[in-house]
């Protein structure tokens, strides 16, 4: 493929699309964030630890980290049909195992810490943005955290590297033997702050070991960018 | 009298956690590092990793001496033992009461933890459902929160209202030994408790004086790191007084 070719919107291989992060949104939240990736955007409230109910579902060992992620019916261009869906409930579940591995539940026995991630706009990446925008509204609700957790999506189009894939990337298609085939990878991670190690590694498309490894490096620089904002949108708080 | 007397002794008692200076304080995230060296001593919301101190709350940083520790700035209540809170009864079992407190478990009071006598035949008649009570809490356990109401000053709440702040300004509102809210007590002639778990209960002869010094709370809330905070409360109190 072409050597120096800049992505579809003008961008770098490594260049994240426009972040911007906002803290305390919602009053009523004990924390809550919103966090966007140029035309992608998520709103994160956090509520608790509180009392669990049903009890059942209580753990007498250690808290429980509940996160709902959700799309707006308006979020896409076509109508998204409200309330949760199996893609909504897998990225729920690995939303939760990202976080959780930074808070030490095991002071919050039998309690819950609720998590509502909510996509307001979605333009691809949007687990990466609610992750972000989660980790926010944790740490502004005051939740203990050993570190904090940055996401981003890298993929591999048209046989570059490539951070924070935009929807008309991830929708890239080349046409073999007559037939179009997709051929974007894309791979969201999500990376501690402090010790770099990944608490998100999904894969969706086809990637060989070496550009792996290549996509792990570049993923972790991206999120040293992306933590350096998220810090910035806390610290901003005193100001106001 | 004897009641507002009362519950002067409940806000004396309490320990001050928060002083009003700001100046030299900075906000820290979790994950950054705080100090280094050995000198320092990991204090609250913060943890050692060899030889750095790392945050692990977001919230103001205070080094006070060696010791550095972290003061939350926004988030839901955690109950401590010897905290003053206020509570609403939800539950009455055989032997005592279940309290709502607004933390991670209800709270538990039992009938050996209450002053005086207590008719075990009808619970209710000493404290009903959905009544507010001032207790003080007596243990946290990993599974229950106990509270106690032997000693003075603690009692039911009837009349007045009930005003829901975040826990984190409550120090705030309290100020350095009761200043702040003995000021707004003085001038708007209310008697007020502030529990620790965030709610206010105000309660004075007027219902206009009830609201002014609801008014002045909310403000503290707002805007908490102002420079003369008390100052301003007190002209606002005085400009606003009901004759």
């Amino acid at each position: 493929m072409a050597e120096k070719y800049k992505r579809a919107d003008g961008r770098d291989y490594d260049e994240t699309r426009k972040m911007e992060a906002k803290v305390g949104v919602v009053k009523r939240a004990d924390g809550s964030a919103i966090f966007s990736f140029g035309k992608s955007q998520a709103l994160a409230c956090v509520y608790g630890p509180r009392q669990f109910h049903p009890q059942h579902l209580q753990n007498p060992e250690k808290g429980v980290l509940r996160c709902y992620y959700d799309m707006t019916s308006f979020s896409v261009p076509e109508r998204k049909r409200p309330g949760p869906n199996r893609r909504a409930s897998e990225i729920s579940f690995v939303t939760s195992r990202a976080l959780e591995t930074v808070i030490p539940l095991e002071n919050y026995p039998n309690s819950v810490i609720d998590c509502y991630i909510l996509i307001l706009q979605a333009d691809a990446s949007t687990r990466c943005a609610g992750i972000n925008a989660a980790a926010l509204a944790l740490a502004s609700a005051g939740i203990p955290m050993k570190e904090m957790v940055s996401a981003v999506s890298v993929g591999k189009i048209g046989g570059a590297i490539v951070a924070d894939i935009s929807k008309d990337e991830e929708d890239y298609e080349i046409v073999k033997d007559g037939k179009t085939i997709k051929s974007a990878t894309d791979i969201p991670f999500a990376i501690l702050s402090r010790s770099e190690k990944i608490s998100l590694l999904q894969l969706d498309g086809r990637i060989k070991p070496e550009d792996l490894k290549e996509a792990i490096a570049m993923a972790k620089k991206v999120c040293r960018k992306i933590n350096e904002i998220q810090k910035k949108a806390l610290k901003k708080i005193k100001e106001e | 009298m004897t009641l507002k007397k009362e519950t002067e002794d409940i806000e004396t008692s309490e320990k001050e956690i928060d002083s009003g200076e700001c100046e030299s304080r900075t906000i820290v995230t979790p994950g950054e590092v705080v100090a280094e060296g050995n000198d320092f001593l990991p204090g609250e919301g913060t943890r050692r990793e060899g030889k750095e101190i790392l945050a692990q709350k977001f919230g103001l940083l205070e080094k006070n001496n060696k010791l550095v520790k972290i003061i939350p700035l926004s988030g839901a209540y955690v109950s401590r033992p010897g905290n003053v809170i206020i509570g609403r009864v939800v539950d009455i079992t055989f032997n005592g009461w279940l309290i709502d407190i607004l933390s991670t478990h209800e709270a538990f009071l039992s009938i050996m933890e209450c002053y005086g006598y207590v008719n075990k035949r009808d619970l209710t008649e000493l404290y009903d459902f959905n009544d507010l009570i001032v207790a003080k809490i007596k243990s946290v356990k990993a599974r229950s929160i106990d509270l106690s109401m032997k000693e003075r000053g603690f009692k039911k709440l009837e009349g007045g209202m009930l005003v829901r702040i975040n826990s984190t300004r409550v120090p705030r509102v309290i100020g350095k030994a009761g200043s702040m809210v003995g000021m707004i007590k003085d001038e708007t002639g209310c008697n007020i408790i502030v529990g620790q778990n965030g709610l206010v209960w105000i309660n004075g002869s007027k219902v206009e004086n009830e609201l002014l010094a609801k008014k002045a709370i909310e403000m503290i809330v707002e805007k908490p790191f102002q420079e003369g905070l008390t100052e301003k409360v007190k002209e606002f109190l005085s400009k606003n007084k009901i004759k």
